[in-house]
């Protein structure tokens, strides 16, 4: 964990979708509060974990924080610049500096490239490197990512999952970034692969000094690569903290929940669990609950929780929640 | 306990424009009256063409069954006629699937694909099916039963989509219930709910459930007896506490070796997860030698030319391996 | 027990997942694949060769070209025009195969460049229109918003408008204004310009509202977030990425825009609008066979024979590349 500047400073983000009616003149009748307001910091070589489950606006976080989606309101510095007010020459320069890895191996590669495009795309874009020193680095990120250089010319459709997801690592190493935001990269992997592509994104980052923002719904793999957690829920961040001190000492009471619900690969110890079950769905973004959002569906709240939005306070050292009853 | 369903040497193939493809390859196991069992693989592994074989529901052509038997209650499923099948599915064996959204018809009521069942089999009146039908939707925990039952599929959330399919699947109470992958597409929270759901009624009913997954996780809290299969063959059965502390199969040690743990910290400098090195095979070749050869750090020189049946080791655990790695817990 | 090996390895259960790590990356052997090459274009060529009217309709084609393109080895242009009143509506003989039609002209030969002037007006049509096309659809679907709206409307509006009244006043109003034009040794009269200018002008309406759609679907796929986050500038993403994943229904409808030219020529010549003779089309043949349908059958038939194979063979052709191209369809 790193003390100096952090390469990503994220203040008071929010990304809302606005839901629409009418089709000549569209008025707007309500909004999607996909992301409602996070803040985070990430220090350069760490490895920060954004957990939650579906809905809760991990993905989105991610992709607006890299200014795919345009930010509603908030702050985003990467590496010094700021990335809602960076235009043309700068913007370019945030694009080489954080990339993205996709969660979805066959969606996330143009079907109709070969390996070889998609890999030295970001060189072109960026003007890097001539065509020949291109080419070796495109074999070059092809044997770092334990694919054979022979491979540059074939089309995604005859890779594996894995090894598409691979390839996509590589494009996203071709630009030399600092930062890349990963997001959900192992979810549509097989058990034995997630293995392989989570060792090779900690000897890339070894390797480089690389950051990472980890996007994902498996809290035993988080628990195994970050270095800090940060869990969200319906659009903003419950609970943030040390990797360790979270998850044996979990603050929040939905933090708590989430990580009962999580099977034990050992069967003594999973009959030993307590697990709290959780009543009710996760409710709408479009309408979230009143004060504290997870009011509706958590086992000891009380009807102060229902009318005042929970502070975003340290309650021990590192460790961050938003919660009346801690 | 009586054996429910005893499955011998089943083999399926499929036949497409590529090749053959080896899907199923002499796989047995039984299943005794009231036992939950976990059938657990990646995927390919042949784990739902296994339990879709045995319900006939794999389309003929390209599928073919190519052998071996399956009988319940000792009449053997695959001599039996397509309408005697149909009294077979839903009354005595029921199949809940993973994305329940494409297996709920999403243009009609939830009331009308549930009283549907239950006219077929059950020979219910529409009132009465209708009465049985609420009392299902409150058994598996919805809410509003009797405003839901003329929702449609869509408007209802997947895990609350998922309980409908149990709901359904249980209409009839059958005597085993087959859950391929029921929770993979949900979340968490939601996956704990429905596996306390199906637990508590398999109790009540005293059915047999068969749950299909690649989580060893949900595996751990879940079945009496473990069956792991690779490449479409059963690599290791066993008991479930066995099987998580004493896997005997190089494949199983590995699966398990390559699991993040939630509950563990990851001690001292830098450990990895064991991962697998290279891929499983392509099922399109006829298996020669042991599927596992390629990957696995423990092979022989016979592992590659002979296939290893299925041998009993211990109480309740069988592996298919030359070589047996005798793992103990040390103090 | 024979046959197996009783080996003991001793394991913590809590060690599971520890192993002792390499502070560079590891070297595993880099993965290759087993399988050899197959590009995209090898996968549909498999598909499409099953398709047995497909292939009927690619042989009927080549044949036509043949026809039209090489017979002019046999016939000089001056022969088709040749006129002999004196050996006028005479019916199919030897020395005139098909015939000659009310000037004395060998129907036969006229067929052959006549045929080469309608194909060649269904080829430049379809260019015009495919163009014209994937420049509206490609840029609507992608920005959307304003320059949607504007470009949609645009489209619905021509498409409103009946299509034989935009040809006859567009042949109206350029008719007689554009001047010879010389290609491939044959000169030919401004008025084949024309037609090709508002053929194309009236049909990319159709073509536009497809890739439109292709591109607003397109557009949400992740590899174009991807080359959003690589930086990649708009027009790249739209030419290079999002257009060749839309090529299948491009294909297919320029195919189809091929037959539809033919008969648009055909109908516009029926009118007396099109290509002004002594210059042949087989539409304008049609159109001079008006007055003598009963009694010299040949003047429309032969003709008319060549526009429905054409257009037959086109439709098949188009059919084949529908199946061939649709990614959906997993069958290979």
């Amino acid at each position: 964990m790193s003390e100096q500047t952090p390469i990503v400073v994220v203040k008071n983000l929010v990304k809302h979708f606005s839901v629409t009616r009418g089709i000549v003149f569209q008025h707007k009748i309500g909004a999607v509060r996909a992301v409602d307001g996070i803040s985070l910091t990430i220090g350069e070589g760490e490895t920060l974990g954004l957990v939650g489950e579906s809905g809760c606006g991990k993905t989105t976080a991610g992709r607006t924080l890299l200014g795919l989606y345009v930010a509603t309101s908030g702050e985003v510095m990467i590496d010094g610049h700021n990335v809602r007010k960076a235009r043309g020459d700068e913007l370019l320069l945030i694009r080489r500096t954080a990339q993205i890895i996709f969660q979805d191996p066959y969606a996330s590669l143009n079907p109709r490239w070969t390996v070889n495009a998609i890999v030295s795309e970001p060189m072109r874009v960026h003007h890097l490197l001539s065509g020949s020193e291109r080419t070796e680095r495109v074999a070059e990120l092809m044997h770092l990512v334990g694919l054979s250089g022979r491979l540059v010319n074939r089309f995604p459709h005859e890779f594996s999952g894995g090894q598409r997801q691979r390839i996509g690592i590589a494009r996203a190493l071709a630009s030399n970034p600092k930062f890349i935001v990963c997001d959900e990269p192992i979810s549509a992997l097989d058990v034995s692969i997630q293995a392989q592509v989570v060792n090779l994104l900690e000897d890339l980052q070894d390797q480089f000094r690389l950051t990472y923002l980890f996007i994902a719904h498996d809290l035993s793999m988080v628990r195994h690569i970050c270095d800090r957690v940060a869990v969200m829920y319906l659009g903003i961040i419950v609970e943030l903290g040390e990797r360790n001190e979270l998850y044996e000492h979990p603050l929040h009471p939905y933090t708590t929940a989430l990580l009962s619900a999580v099977p034990i690969p050992d069967p003594m110890k999973d009959r030993l669990r307590k697990r709290i079950i959780l009543p009710g769905d996760v409710p709408s973004p479009i309408d979230p609950p009143s004060g504290c959002r997870f009011h509706p569906r958590c086992p000891i709240a009380d009807e102060n929780c229902s009318r005042v939005v929970p502070e975003w306070r340290l309650a021990a050292p590192s460790h961050w929640v938003a919660c009346h009853k801690v | 306990m009586p054996i429910l369903l005893e499955v011998t040497d089943l083999m399926t193939r499929f036949h497409t424009a590529e090749g053959t493809v080896f899907a199923v390859n002499g796989v047995s196991f039984s299943i005794e009256e009231g036992e939950t069992v976990a059938v657990v693989g990646e995927s390919g592994c042949g784990k739902s063409v296994t339990m879709m074989s045995v319900l006939r529901l794999i389309p003929i052509p390209p599928g073919e069954i190519a052998g071996g038997t399956a009988c319940y209650r000792g009449v053997d499923l695959f001599k039996k006629t397509e309408a005697e099948m149909e009294l077979v599915r839903g009354k005595e064996i029921a199949m809940v699937f993973q994305d329940p959204m494409t297996s709920l018809n999403p243009v009609l009521t939830i009331g009308r694909q549930i009283t549907e069942t239950l006219i077929r089999h059950e020979f219910l009146e529409k009132k009465d099916a209708e009465l049985k039908a609420i009392n299902l939707l409150e058994k598996v925990g919805i809410p509003e039963p009797i405003r839901r039952l003329g929702d449609y599929p869509h408007q209802f959330s997947g895990g609350m989509r998922q309980r409908v399919m149990i709901a359904m699947a249980l209409a009839c109470t059958p005597s085993l219930l087959i859950a391929d992958e029921p929770t993979t597409a949900l979340d968490v929270t939601i996956q704990a709910q429905i596996m306390e759901l199906v637990l508590s009624l398999r109790d009540q009913l005293h059915m047999a459930v068969i749950w299909i997954t690649h989580d060893l996780g949900v595996v751990a809290g879940l079945a009496r007896r473990v069956l792991v299969m690779y490449a479409g063959y059963i690599v290791e059965e066993a008991d479930v506490e066995d099987l998580y502390s004493k896997p005997r199969h190089p494949y199983t040690l590995a699966l398990l070796q390559a699991l993040p743990r939630v509950d563990r910290r990851r001690d001292a400098h830098d450990h990895r997860l064991k991962s697998i090195p290279g891929s499983p095979p392509s099922l399109l070749m006829e298996p020669h030698g042991c599927p596992f050869v390629i990957r696995c750090e423990y092979a022989e020189d016979r592992c590659k030319t002979e296939n290893p049946p299925l041998r009993t080791i211990g109480m309740n655990h069988r592996i298919a391996c030359w070589v047996d790695i005798d793992v103990e817990p040390s103090k | 027990m024979p046959g197996w090996i009783p080996v003991s390895v001793t394991i913590d259960p809590g060690l599971y997942n520890m192993e002792p790590s390499t502070s560079i990356i590891p070297s595993l052997t880099p993965d290759d694949l087993e399988t050899p090459p197959i590009g995209l274009g090898q996968l549909a060529w498999r598909r499409f060769r099953r398709h047995r009217p497909a292939i009927f309709g690619v042989i009927v084609l080549v044949l036509l070209f043949l026809y039209a393109f090489s017979g002019g080895f046999f016939f000089t242009e001056k022969y088709a025009n040749f006129t002999d009143t004196s050996r006028r509506l005479l019916s199919p003989s030897a020395a005139h195969p098909f015939g000659t039609d009310t000037i004395g002209r060998d129907v036969l030969a006229r067929s052959i460049y006549g045929g080469q002037i309608s194909l060649l007006i269904g080829l430049t049509a379809v260019t015009v229109e495919t163009i014209l096309g994937i420049l509206v659809g490609a840029l609507a679907g992608y920005y959307g918003g304003v320059i949607d709206s504007v470009l949609m409307r645009i489209t619905e509006a021509m498409l409103n408008i009946p299509e034989i009244f935009l040809l006859i006043v567009m042949a109206k109003f350029f008719g007689g204004k554009i001047p010879e034009v010389a290609i491939l040794g044959r000169s030919y009269s401004g008025s084949v310009v024309v037609i090709v200018v508002i053929i194309g002008l009236t049909s990319w309406m159709y073509l536009a509202r497809i890739v439109r759609a292709e591109f607003l679907s397109l557009k949400e796929n992740e590899f174009v977030l991807a080359a959003r986050a690589t930086g990649t500038k708009n027009l790249d993403i739209i030419f290079r990425h999002i257009l060749p994943n839309s090529i299948a229904p491009i294909i297919v409808s320029a195919t189809l825009g091929v037959a539809n030219a033919i008969l648009a020529e055909a109908y516009i010549s029926f009118l007396g609008l099109g290509v002004q003779p002594p210059t042949a089309t087989w539409g304008n043949m049609l159109d001079g066979a008006n007055n003598y349908l009963d009694t010299a059958p040949w003047l429309w038939f032969f003709p008319g024979l060549l526009i429905l194979l054409t257009v037959l063979s086109i439709n098949f052709l188009g059919d084949g590349l529908r199946d061939a191209l649709d990614p959906r369809s997993r069958a290979v």
